[in-house]
C-alpha cells in the first residue's frame, strides 16, 4: 500500500520536473523522460516505451499524450491521472501567469535574447529526442528506409502525419515481422 | 499601442464577452480533429480567421511566448487565449478541450496494447510507426530549425546541446541551464549595438 503511494508520488515529481523542463515542447524531454522511467527506475523496457510512443503517433490533440499511458503502465488509472496533472499543470500554471506579464516585456531586449538564445539549444534537444526515438526504432535497414521515406516525404510534400503513420503501420506489418 | 485588442491581459471581460461553455466547445473541437500535430494551425484558423477572438498580432506573440517557455506548444496557446477571455477558467476549459479527446483515445489505444502487445502483427506495424515517427520528427526539427541549421553560431549550439544530452548524457537540467544560459548570456542586451557576437568563454554564472 505505502510503496504504490511512494510510486505515486515518484511518479508525479519527475513528470513535474520534466514538465518545467520541457523547453520547445515534449519531444526535448523524451530523452530524459525514457532514461528515468526505462533505466532509473526500470518502470518499463525500452520497447514499451518506443510502443507506446508510437501508440501516440496516432491521436489528435497535443503531442505527448503518451505520458498517460506510461502513467497507467506503472500504476493503473490513479497513475495515468498523477501523470497527467504533473506533467501539464506546471507549465500550463506558468504560462497562465506570464501570459499576464509578456506583452509588458514586448520591447524589452530581454525577451529577444532569451529568444534567440533558447532557439538552437531547442533543436538540438529536438534532435535529441528523434536519437531516443531512433535509437530502438532503427535496429535494421528497412525501418531506416521507413524514416528516411517519411522524414523526405513531410519535407517536400503536403502529405499529413496521420497518412504517413498508417503508412508506416501498413510497411511494418508487411516487412518487420 | 495603437489599435484595441478583444481582451487585454488581466482584462477578463473585454469588449467581447465569450461564453465558457463556447471557448471549451471550441478547443475540444480542434483537440479531437488535430491529428498529426497540426494545433496550432487549427487554432489560428478557429481563433484568429473565423471568431475573431484575437487578432494576428495578438496570436502570435502568444506562439512567440509559448515557445520560449516550457511546455506544449497547442496547450500554451490554449492557456494563453482562454486566459484572455476568461480567466482561470477559460485557461482550464481550454486546456481541457484540448487534451480530452486524445486523452480518452490513447487511453483505449493502450488499453487494447496491453492484450496485444504480444500479436506478431500489432509488434511488427507498431515497429513500422516507430520508424516513421522517427523520420516525422526529425523532419519537424528540420522544419522548425531552418534559421539555426544554416548559420555556424546556432549550429554550435545545436551540436554541442546534441553531444551533451545524446552522447555525453548530461541531465536534462544541466543542459538547459548550462548551454541555454550561455547561449542567452551571449546574446544579452548590451549598451550600444546588439546582434553581433563576441564569444568569450566563460561561465553564464
Amino acid at each position: 500500500m505505502n510503496s504504490d503511494l511512494d510510486r505515486l508520488i515518484h511518479l508525479a515529481a519527475i513528470f513535474a520536473m520534466l514538465s518545467m523542463l520541457a523547453v520547445g515542447g515534449g519531444t526535448a524531454v523524451l530523452p530524459e523522460m525514457k532514461h528515468m522511467t526505462v533505466l532509473d527506475n526500470q518502470w518499463l523496457t525500452a520497447r514499451e516505451f518506443n510502443d507506446y510512443y508510437a501508440v501516440g503517433q496516432f491521436v489528435p490533440g497535443p503531442n505527448m499524450l503518451m505520458v498517460s499511458l506510461i502513467g497507467l503502465h506503472v500504476a493503473g488509472w490513479l497513475g495515468a491521472g498523477v501523470v497527467m496533472l504533473a506533467f501539464f499543470l506546471p507549465f500550463s500554471t506558468l504560462m497562465f501567469f506570464a501570459s499576464r506579464a509578456w506583452d509588458r516585456f514586448a520591447d524589452s531586449p530581454w525577451r529577444i535574447a532569451i529568444e534567440k538564445g533558447l532557439a538552437p539549444v531547442t533543436i538540438g534537444l529536438m534532435l535529441s529526442g528523434v536519437y531516443a526515438v531512433g535509437h530502438a526504432a532503427i535496429v535494421a535497414v528497412a525501418p531506416a528506409l521507413i524514416a528516411i521515406a517519411v522524414a523526405l516525404l513531410i519535407l517536400f510534400t503536403k502529405i499529413k502525419a496521420p497518412w504517413l503513420m498508417a503508412a508506416g503501420a501498413l510497411c511494418g506489418f508487411l516487412f518487420l515481422s | 499601442m495603437p489599435g484595441v485588442t478583444p481582451a487585454g491581459p488581466g482584462q477578463t471581460c473585454g469588449p467581447l464577452r465569450v461564453g465558457l461553455l463556447e471557448i471549451f466547445g471550441v478547443f475540444l473541437w480542434i483537440g479531437s480533429i488535430s491529428f498529426g500535430g497540426g494545433a496550432v494551425g487549427y487554432l489560428r484558423q478557429s481563433i484568429v480567421l473565423d471568431r475573431g477572438w484575437l487578432d494576428d498580432k495578438g496570436f502570435l506573440s502568444g506562439l512567440e511566448l509559448s515557445q520560449t517557455l516550457p511546455g506544449l506548444n497547442a496547450t500554451n496557446m490554449g492557456v494563453y487565449v482562454g486566459s484572455r477571455l476568461r480567466g482561470v477558467m477559460g485557461a482550464i476549459l481550454a486546456v481541457l478541450g484540448l487534451i480530452l479527446p486524445g486523452l480518452a483515445l490513447v487511453l483505449a489505444l493502450g488499453a487494447s496494447y496491453a492484450v496485444l502487445q504480444n500479436n506478431e502483427a500489432v509488434l511488427a506495424s507498431l515497429h513500422g510507426v516507430a520508424a516513421a515517427a522517427t523520420g516525422f520528427l526529425f523532419a519537424v526539427a528540420v522544419q522548425t530549425g531552418r534559421e539555426q541549421l544554416v548559420h555556424w553560431q546556432p549550429l554550435i549550439f545545436v551540436v554541442m546541446t546534441f553531444v551533451a544530452m545524446s552522447i555525453l548524457q548530461l541531465p536534462l537540467v544541466v543542459v538547459i541551464f548550462g548551454l541555454g544560459g550561455f547561449s542567452i548570456w551571449l546574446h544579452r542586451p548590451r549598451s550600444g549595438k546588439t546582434g553581433k557576437l563576441e564569444a568569450p568563454e566563460g561561465d553564464d554564472r
